[in-house]
């Protein structure tokens, strides 16, 4: 027999009875369905980690905080910028930071107010859309000009009824300190650390003097090579080491890479386990194929013996009922991939993120989902080929 | 014409078949000889019980004998594979059931392409041959219907047809009129005198004296034993040809 005529002729009987070739490949396309959706929901969740991460800055960042335990506590501003020598680093950006109100007209809201360098724009990626940055001589001069977020300008300019857009220029007041604003922020949106439009930048020895603080609470570095980001925290670490009089206590250095890596580690191990439950659900879909391919065969005993006496050799009959079987997870499958995706979509738009579906998985699903085909329909198809005929024609 | 080969058709001798239940065995076939020519029309009757089954699948090479010797065409089948029993039953019979035993789900035409397609034939040659074996009965304009939109004389006719697609050098029918009406059965059994006339060996097996009557030799089989049978007469028109063969009888027992 001709291995297309065997095909044709599995994929007929497969048609010709659709009731049981549903009920029997509902279990593999549920499976299917279930890994495409699972791994689609693990993908979303993961790039959400990788977008709340990377909005702590661009992966090329280090974030150093100054908690200020031991006997040396600060960390000036020049003395912050010194971190600047250490190798690979590109740029350095002190910066303190404090809560405030700030006041315009009648309305008054509580807000983040960092003191920076103008070095923040580079380093933090964080560039005004309408006004100018922070320069040097507003550090030297002490001036009391102000950066605007994009929801602290909502907050308290649209009470006012004044447009949040035309920030530049108003004059506000900073914990009763007079302020110009000179620019308004581009909008980040919000990361693991809270929104980044949620707040105030002005010049860090401004900062300094109305909080009354000496030292930078916070420093953010970039690094020129990423691949050598192992070196540059070491070097910002002897730096460090070295200020604090080995107090290693006083000073945290946050590396981006390795948060993203904890944080997708967690992921894949939660992805991990959704596919051993997929994986389950495939092989329990398996069972069902096996149990309607056994039902078959003793149902179609007759036609097997018909077919026997005419010429189909024992493994035209194995080929035949193996062809059905993996026709059926097959079709599963593929009616699984079409379900998965419309899960994955429906799923992206309940958790209100991206969620993906990568091309391997689908590949890998089918693939499984045939494989499983051949491993439970062998044995359904195995019963059939070595019935005899004698036996099958006088069954009824 | 096929009678012409000088090794005969079917040969068996001694066959024996038993079968072990439980503990007991049981033998149904006792030293069966025969020895069917090309171009005969035999008969083999029998009551139910008889054995007559069990030598219809040993000549249909559906099963094998315990014991002695089977010869098809000078081929032994006794020891013979499962997958060597299948490839002789698609090259050299023609198998007519009781039951039709047509696939439901096939139209006329699929159901005889069915043996083509396990000899490994290509489409357009299938198809060819088996609207050729389906005019042959006279069922040229029905190949589209499936079995149940046929009826009974109709679907037995398509497994004739079926049974001839393959050009076996033997046809075996196995009470092919059994399930028929006795007007239909006589058109089938008149169908397959004309088969035999145009040079087509076949072996019938029947409980029915008077379906054997239309074959030109008639053994019977009782208890497991095979005995020739002289003939009491028959059909003016076959008379020739029933001599011939009579006479072969005749010498052979």
């Amino acid at each position: 027999m001709k291995l297309t005529q065997g095909l044709r002729m599995a994929v007929m009987s497969v048609l010709s009875n659709k009731l049981r070739t549903i009920l029997s490949m509902l279990g593999i396309l549920i499976g299917v369905a279930t890994v495409i959706a699972l791994v689609a929901m693990g993908r979303a969740s993961s790039n959400e980690v990788a977008k709340q991460v990377s909005s702590l800055g661009s992966p090329n960042s280090l974030q150093i905080t100054i908690s200020g335990r031991g006997t040396v506590t600060t960390l000036s501003v020049d003395e912050a910028n010194e971190l600047e020598d250490v190798t690979n680093v590109a740029g350095v950006a002190p910066i303190t930071s404090g809560d405030a109100f700030a006041k315009y007209g009648k309305t008054q809201v509580s807000v983040e107010v960092n003191g920076i360098t103008p070095a923040y724009e580079d380093v933090k990626d964080f560039p005004v859309q309408d006004g100018r940055f922070i320069a040097a001589p507003d550090l030297t001069n002490h001036t009391k000009v102000a950066l605007i977020g994009v929801d602290t300008a909502k907050d308290l300019f649209e009470e006012e009824g004044e447009d949040p857009l035309a920030a530049v220029g108003k004059k506000i007041t900073i914990n009763g300190y007079h302020f110009t604003i000179v620019g308004l922020l581009e909008s980040q949106g919000s990361s693991l650390t809270g929104s980044n439009d949620e707040k105030i930048l002005i010049p860090i020895t401004t900062a300094q003097k109305v909080f009354q603080i000496s030292g930078v609470s916070t420093i953010h570095l970039m690094v020129e090579d990423i691949d050598q980001m192992d070196a540059a925290v070491a070097g910002a670490e002897a730096v460090l080491y070295e200020k604090f009089r080995g107090n290693e206590n006083a000073y945290r250095v946050f590396n981006q890479e390795k948060a993203m890596e904890t944080l997708n580690s967690v992921n894949e191990t939660m992805n991990r386990q959704l596919i051993y439950v997929a994986i389950i659900s495939l092989i329990v879909g398996g069972i069902g194929i096996m149990n309607i391919m056994l039902v078959s065969v003793t149902e179609r005993t007759r036609e097997i013996g018909i077919r026997k006496s005419l010429g189909a050799k024992k493994r035209d009959i194995l080929f035949q009922f193996l062809v059905e079987a993996v026709c059926i997870s097959g079709l599963g499958g593929a009616f699984g991939i079409g379900l998965g995706y419309v899960a994955s979509f429906v799923i992206g738009m309940m958790m209100q993120s991206d969620t993906e579906v990568p091309v391997n998985t689908v590949i890998l699903a089918f693939a499984f989902s045939a494989f499983v085909g051949v491993v439970f329909g062998y044995l359904p198809a195995n019963k059939a080929a070595g019935l005899k005929p004698v036996d099958a024609l006088r069954h009824d | 014409m096929s009678a012409n080969h000088t090794t005969p058709l079917i040969e068996m001798a001694d066959v024996t078949k038993s079968y072990r239940m439980a503990r007991e065995k049981t033998t149904v076939l006792h030293q069966v000889s025969l020895r069917v020519n090309h171009g005969e029309f035999l008969a083999i009757v029998g009551p139910s019980g008889s054995g007559k089954s069990t030598l219809m699948n040993i000549i249909g090479c559906l099963d094998t004998p315990s014991e002695g010797s089977y010869k098809l065409e000078g081929l032994e089948v006794t020891g013979q594979s499962d997958n060597k029993l299948t490839e002789i039953r698609n090259k050299k019979i023609g198998f007519i059931f009781q039951g039709y035993h047509l696939l439901p789900r096939l139209t006329a035409l699929e159901n005889c392409e069915l043996p083509l397609i396990y000899r490994g034939l290509s489409g357009k040659e299938r198809k060819a041959r088996a609207m050729e074996a389906l005019e042959r009965v006279g069922l040229g304009p029905r190949i589209a219907h499936r079995p149940n939109e046929l009826s009974g004389g109709q679907q037995q006719r398509v497994a004739i047809a079926r049974a001839l697609a393959t050009n076996p050098p033997l046809l075996l029918a196995d009470e092919p009129t059994g399930a028929l009406d006795s007007r239909t059965g006589m058109e089938v059994l008149g169908m397959m005198e004309g088969l035999n006339r145009a040079g087509q060996t076949i072996v019938l097996i029947t409980h029915d004296m008077e379906v054997a009557q239309r074959a030109s030799r008639s053994v019977i089989i009782r208890d497991g034993v095979l005995s020739e049978q002289e003939r009491r007469g028959g059909d003016e028109t076959d008379a020739g040809a029933q001599d011939g063969s009579h006479e072969r009888v005749v010498q052979q027992a």
